[in-house]
């Protein structure tokens, strides 16, 4: 198994060079680097907590996300057009080097009664 | 932290020998002070921008649900010095994780290893069977304790008690007539059949006919529905309570009606719901596909779909998955899940007739909308028309709603306590030093678990932050000792619930659950759930 290296953007502009096995998953990745990324379900892609954001040209190589991971996806907050679960991304060699920014959640939160678009 | 605070703090370290000013340093008590002076030497978290130092302090938390674990989890992670009491009214902890989350989301219920770790951790205390205020229970086998004494005691007070009554519908005959249900709470169905103790007692009709309505567009909605049209045999394997199973075992309930007052571009619930309803077996889906065909392509609904990603993927599955309409004879040959919209519920119906094995016991009577207004806050307005559904029983999803508690700010209009970012607020807006709110009740009763999570954190932020410059706190200072002396002077002790005892009780389920195949078997009756904690039941 090869070792990829990458960097993970926490919200606050922190950032992580984090170095896993080649197929762990970008969650476990963080957690295992005390990275700030959440993940209540504990990666059964049954929530949006540990949802990341990809470089685009990563994005497009990967895989499409499946109409679960896409239900999910639909309810985190800061979604963006190159937003993954990170439970659900493998690292792979050809992420050698990637930069994967954490959503800010606090964006939609901090004016009191605001409500998601559509929860 | 401000950075005079720190500069205070690093000033008091640096020379443990200089008196202590109170006035720079408010609500420290002389004990934890020798405790910070003597036993930290060292100032790390003056290095971690992730976690700050200041005085033990301490916390207790109103409900054990997520919004409380959450909040807890937050604190602890950004701070050392604090220890956090859980107050929850019930002997089990984890609120609608446990008595909400539907059963066959498992996957769902992963949160609990978070609380968990919280619960274990040893600046925490689980004060389970304690209930705070006024909340109804009985006083035998329940302590219980005044937000006033809480207030006192504590330097600061998170409301987390959530949502615990569900909206009424309004209408003639809900609430039944001798042997007919009239409209069942879902909030309370979803309660039964999760094992809430409170919910046992619940009068359900799956028998004396084949059809439900429930009245509603949200998730609980889609739980009930679901719950009620897949095969028992696959609910077995799931943690919903053998009692229940039983019930849903003798069920005729083939047909599910779902009605809502507006249309299809107004529902609440999600995608993953309606998706889940696509996979149950010989299931099919029924709704006015031209109807949502029509409000998807409208120039206005067309143009509010390119601004939600989810409405826009889930009307697509709709409309994928749905027939306009079925047979009668291929409708009676398979079980069926329709969407109704544009229906306000008018009341309940109950003549009989007599002679058939399969009539219906009553009948729901609506009154059909039209929409007015854009798809965003599209009015329903009668059109005068009448539409009838007969049912066995019906369940009625419109809502939660928080209710007060004695001592506590509540905006009866919103049905939650009046809070700027977590931080509670009286009538007059001002703060009320030491009060805290998070989750359903600080919001409303809407969003799913990560929801509340996010909304638990900005509260937990918000307490840190008022830790950290002094800002709340016991003038005179408090303590474990200080505050188990009021609760025993209160009576509480000897109900008191602990995380061991909780523990035990989970394995004892665990231990039953594995008997019949499936990840625990709920104990549904407080008293036996006491016993087995009490160690008299093995």
């Amino acid at each position: 198994m090869k070792e990829v290296t990458v960097t993970f953007i926490e919200p606050d502009g922190n950032e992580v060079v984090a170095t896993g096995e080649e197929g762990t998953n970008l969650m476990e990745l963080a957690h295992e680097n005390d990275v700030d990324l959440e993940g209540a379900c504990e990666g059964a892609c049954a929530c949006s907590t540990c949802h990341v954001i990809l470089e685009e040209k990563i994005y497009d190589d990967l895989p499409e996300p499946t109409d679960e991971e896409n239900d999910m996806l639909d309810l985190a907050f800061g979604l963006t057009d190159t937003s993954r679960l990170g439970c659900q991304v493998l690292l792979t060699p050809e992420m050698e080097g990637m930069r994967i920014k954490l959503p800010s959640a606090t964006r939609n939160f901090y004016v009191d009664g605001a409500k998601p678009a559509h929860h | 932290m401000s950075f005079a605070r720190a500069l205070r703090c690093r000033a008091l370290r640096s020379s443990p020998e200089h008196p202590i000013n109170t006035h720079y340093v408010p609500a420290i008590l002389p004990n934890t002070y020798s405790i910070s002076m003597t036993n930290r030497p060292t100032v790390r978290s003056f290095t971690s921008a992730s976690s700050v130092l200041f005085k033990q302090s301490n916390l207790a938390v109103v409900g054990g649900g997520a919004a409380g674990f959450y909040t807890a989890a937050r604190i602890l992670a950004k701070t050392t010095e604090v220890n956090i009491d859980i107050y929850e009214k019930l002997p089990t902890p984890y609120g609608l994780v446990r008595y909400g989350v539907a059963p066959d989301h498992p996957e769902v219920k992963n949160c609990m290893g978070k609380f968990d770790e919280v619960a274990a951790d040893p600046r925490v205390r689980l004060l389970a069977n304690v209930s705070v205020g006024n909340i109804n229970g009985s006083p035998v086998v329940h302590g219980r304790v005044s937000l006033d004494l809480l207030r006192k005691n504590y330097d600061a007070v998170v409301l987390a008690y959530g949502a615990s009554r569900d909206r009424k519908l309004g209408i003639p005959g809900e609430d039944g007539q001798k042997d007919r249900v009239g409209v069942v709470s879902a909030q309370r169905f979803v309660a039964w059949y999760n094992g809430d103790p409170g919910a046992q007692d619940l009068n359900v009709d799956l028998e004396s006919y084949d059809r439900v309505v429930i009245v509603g567009h949200g998730n609980v909605a889609l739980d009930c529905a679901r719950i009620l049209l897949t095969d028992p045999d696959v609910l077995a394997t799931t943690d919903i309570t053998s009692s229940a199973l039983r019930v849903l075992r003798k069920s005729r309930i083939r047909h599910v009606e779902m009605v809502g007052r507006r249309g299809p571009l107004q529902v609440a619930f999600t995608t993953k719901e309606l998706r889940e309803m696509t996979k149950i077996p010989d299931l099919r889906i029924i709704c006015d596909s031209d109807l949502v065909a029509k409000q998807c392509t409208s120039k206005e609904g067309s143009k509010y779909l390119e601004t939600s990603r989810p409405l826009k993927r889930m009307m697509d599955l709709l409309l994928k998955h749905a027939v306009s309409d079925l047979h009668p004879a291929e409708e009676s040959a398979q079980k069926t899940f329709t969407l109704r919209f544009l229906m306000s519920p008018l009341e309940m119906l109950f003549e009989q007739p007599k002679g058939d094995d399969l009539v219906a016991p009553q009948v729901m009577r609506f009154g059909v909308n039209r929409l007015e207004g854009s798809p965003e806050s599209a009015r329903a307005v009668a059109t005068g028309e009448i539409a009838e559904i007969p049912c066995a029983m019906a369940l009625r999803s419109i809502g939660y709603a928080s209710t007060p508690l004695e001592g506590a700010p509540f905006d009866f209009k919103r049905h939650i306590v009046p809070n700027i970012a977590g931080r509670v607020v009286d009538d007059k807006n001002e703060l009320v030093q030491g009060l805290y709110v998070a989750g359903w009740l600080k919001r409303g009763p809407v969003g799913v678990i990560a929801t509340t999570m996010q909304d638990a954190y900005r509260t937990a932020d918000a307490i840190v932050m008022d830790l950290a410059s002094g800002n709340i706190g016991q003038e005179n200072g408090t303590s474990r000792s200080i505050i188990d002396r009021a609760l025993s002077d209160a009576g509480v002790d000897k109900f008191c619930v602990t995380n061991r005892d909780w523990k035990r009780l989970e394995n004892y389920e665990f231990d039953a659950g594995r008997k019949l195949g499936k990840p625990r078997e709920k104990v549904t009756n407080v008293e036996k759930m006491l016993d087995i904690i009490r160690n008299k039941i093995h």
